[in-house]
């Protein structure tokens, strides 16, 4: 077919509907986008569906807490104290007689949300400044890179205590503090990322067509750096819980009668041999959220590689 | 001429590096006719590649950067341009083709959603007019079943068929000059030969002038209506296809020609130029191919050759051609053809 004039090119063209739902029937190959082969390859690993069904159960838990549990979370009551775990209390009373099932579950909604916020503030800004330095590069990526050095440098709980010292401690100022220290890890992943595909041709090919910076860096960077952020995502996400606990525990986040893990846990620390369930039961709890998104992650990151796939 | 599409002179593309600056591009001048299919040929490292980028203004920048001359397209200055001008004409007037079409795609798009990308950052189209212009496009570059391909991803193509997408999302804004950079090279010879036909047939139907970029002689038989040979950077023999593959001039383009493998032939060892490339560096004194030529005398290591205009209108880079030479020196004696120095 002959190409005349550019003007003309639109309505020789125009829609022929009779041709398309003839074509449709040859179109019988399933196009296998990336997204559902890293699904399937997803489903199939047991350690990623098992992470994921703790995970599950944790968000239920914490969505539900007002259906399952049979006190409220802060109600004190200090005759029913130290109580080993029964069938009113399923996992025991601690110091102050609350129950700690009904703490568990409430402090599930503020660890995963915790989890959730940290990671989210932590991946836009890294994202965006790893972009940024990585597809610039020169002066830009001299100060962001250094910039991130520094935040390195620093000791990850100095530098939340510094921030927690200068805004409060509160359990939201913590969560700024974890987005902060995660930050840099986000940034230098996305950096190296970008510095690696640039080198791409079809980014090349893309600045051959004339496209603009920022439709090639949203949209054919950003894209194909996605596999890491996914998979440093859920592996954050298991850190700031930690990281959140680990403030809990040192009093710098979240602050009485919050059921936060790490909090209950620097309550309940003078009791351990007393009544060790006090402990067990948010330190589990902990252990097992962390373990849960590792165990994500992991699989995400096999079934994103293209070299694992078969 | 007139009907002249680009028109390079005295480009000088250099990279700076920590070893020192290298003249990646020194002087290169030539010409793109309208319609017309010009191939540069070279060896790896000739400087070919970053003439095609200079073209584009893609250089990498550091360490690249175009230190003189300049590349007029249809009369416009491209080393003087703006870089939002530049993005209008790249794709649009200007389109390119790489050599890896394995690599040339985004992996995570289907083909339709990248040919829709390119034809909409030119043209006020609508999606679902862009996809029914993609499907067409698919269909000029001989792809079966456009409309099921369209919706595919770029690891379910064939290296062939990947880069006839390519071809299709350069042809897509119907650009004046479409610059090939080894366009087959990656590519088995039965499809070779399909894609340069392909090529072919796409520029005599729109009259898209071709740039092409090869180190292959046959790819330029197949296609070329004039050569330009280039040699460390430099412009070491121009002229029409048929003259440089028959009578070529320069001792580099002979040898070229000579380590082409014949099917009539049984020679035992293929004929191969001795030496590699040299290391490009500025201020180097005489002939940049004399350590290798078989050709050389005293005079080429002491200074650089001037490009010689023939009476053909062929030129070369070699001191063969130049008056005084053709006295004394009997290479040169028996061409006898009238030189000028430029």
């Amino acid at each position: 077919m002959k190409i005349d004039e550019k003007s003309n090119y639109s309505e020789q063209l125009q829609p022929n509907p009779a041709k398309i739902g003839q074509q449709m029937d040859l179109n019988e190959v399933e196009a296998f986008s990336p997204w559902k082969d890293t699904w399937r390859q997803l489903r199939k690993n047991r350690f990623a569906t098992t992470g994921a069904m703790v995970i599950l159960f944790f968000i239920l838990l914490g969505l539900l807490a007002p259906f399952i549990t049979a006190y409220p979370y802060a109600e004190q009551n200090l005759v029913e104290r130290l109580k080993p775990p029964s069938a009113e209390h399923w996992l025991g009373t601690d110091h102050l007689g609350r129950d700690i099932f009904t703490r568990i579950a409430y402090g599930a909604r503020i660890s995963l949300q915790v989890g959730f916020f940290a990671v989210t503030g932590a991946l836009v800004f890294g994202t965006l400044l790893g972009v940024i330095a990585g597809y610039f590069g020169r002066w830009i990526d001299m100060i962001i890179s250094r910039i991130f050095d520094i935040l390195l440098a620093f000791p990850s709980i100095l530098l939340a205590i510094s921030v927690v010292a200068i805004l409060g401690a509160s359990l939201q100022n913590a969560l700024i503090a974890i987005a902060i220290i995660n930050i840099p890890i986000f940034g230098r992943l996305v950096r190296s990322r970008v510095i690696s595909l640039r080198e791409e041709e079809y980014i090349m090919a893309a600045r051959a067509q004339g496209m603009k910076n920022g439709r090639i860096l949203f949209h054919h960077i950003l894209p194909n750096s996605i596999a890491p952020i996914i998979v440093q995502s859920t592996l954050g996400f298991g850190t700031a819980i930690l990281e959140a606990a680990a403030l809990g525990f040192l009093g710098l986040g979240a602050q009485p009668p919050t059921p936060e893990w790490g909090k209950m846990l620097a309550e309940s620390r003078d009791f351990i041999q007393l009544a060790p369930w006090t402990l067990i039961a948010p330190g589990i709890s902990i252990m097992l959220v962390v373990l849960g998104f590792n165990l994500i992650g992991d699989g995400l990151r096999d079934a994103l590689d293209p070299k694992m796939k078969n | 001429m007139p009907d002249m599409v680009l028109r390079l002179k005295d480009l000088q593309t250099h990279f700076f590096t920590d070893h020192g600056e290298v003249p990646a591009v020194d002087r290169v001048s030539f010409s793109v006719g309208k319609g017309e299919v010009v191939g540069i040929v070279g060896e790896s490292g000739c400087g070919k590649s970053v003439t095609s980028l200079s073209i584009m203004q893609l250089v990498p920048s550091p360490p690249g950067k175009i230190i003189g001359g300049e590349i007029q397209f249809k009369g416009e200055d491209l080393v003087q341009a703006s870089p939002k001008r530049m993005k209008q004409l790249r794709g649009n007037e200007i389109a390119m083709i790489f050599q890896e079409p394995m690599t040339s795609l985004n992996p995570l798009f289907t083909i339709g959603n990248q040919l829709q990308e390119a034809i909409r950052i030119h043209r006020k189209v609508t999606k679902k007019q862009a996809r029914i212009q993609a499907i067409d496009l698919l269909n000029q570059v001989g792809i079966p079943r456009a409309e099921a391909i369209i919706d595919e991803y770029p690891h379910q193509l064939s290296g062939g068929m990947r880069q006839r997408v390519m071809i299709a999302m350069a042809m897509s804004c119907h650009p004046d000059l479409l610059i090939a950079d080894e366009p087959t090279t990656a590519l088995d010879v039965t499809i070779q030969a399909q894609i340069l036909r392909l090529m072919k047939q796409l520029n005599e139907e729109n009259n898209t002038a071709i740039l092409l970029i090869t180190h292959d002689l046959g790819v330029v038989a197949e296609l070329c209506d004039r050569v330009v040979v280039m040699y460390a950077g430099q412009v070491v023999e121009r002229g029409t296809m048929r003259e440089i593959l028959k009578q070529p001039k320069h001792p580099y383009t002979k040898g070229l020609i000579r380590s082409l493998p014949k099917l009539s032939e049984r020679e035992q060892k293929l004929y191969s130029i001795p030496g590699t490339v040299p290391r490009l560096g500025v201020g180097q004194v005489g002939c940049r191919f004399a350590p290798r030529c078989e050709m050389a005398f005293t005079r080429c290591f002491q200074e650089n050759p001037a490009l010689y205009e023939l009476e053909n209108g062929q030129t070369a880079r070699c001191f063969l051609y130049d008056e005084i030479e053709r006295e004394g020196h009997p290479d040169g004696g028996k061409t006898s053809i009238g030189s000028k120095g430029t």
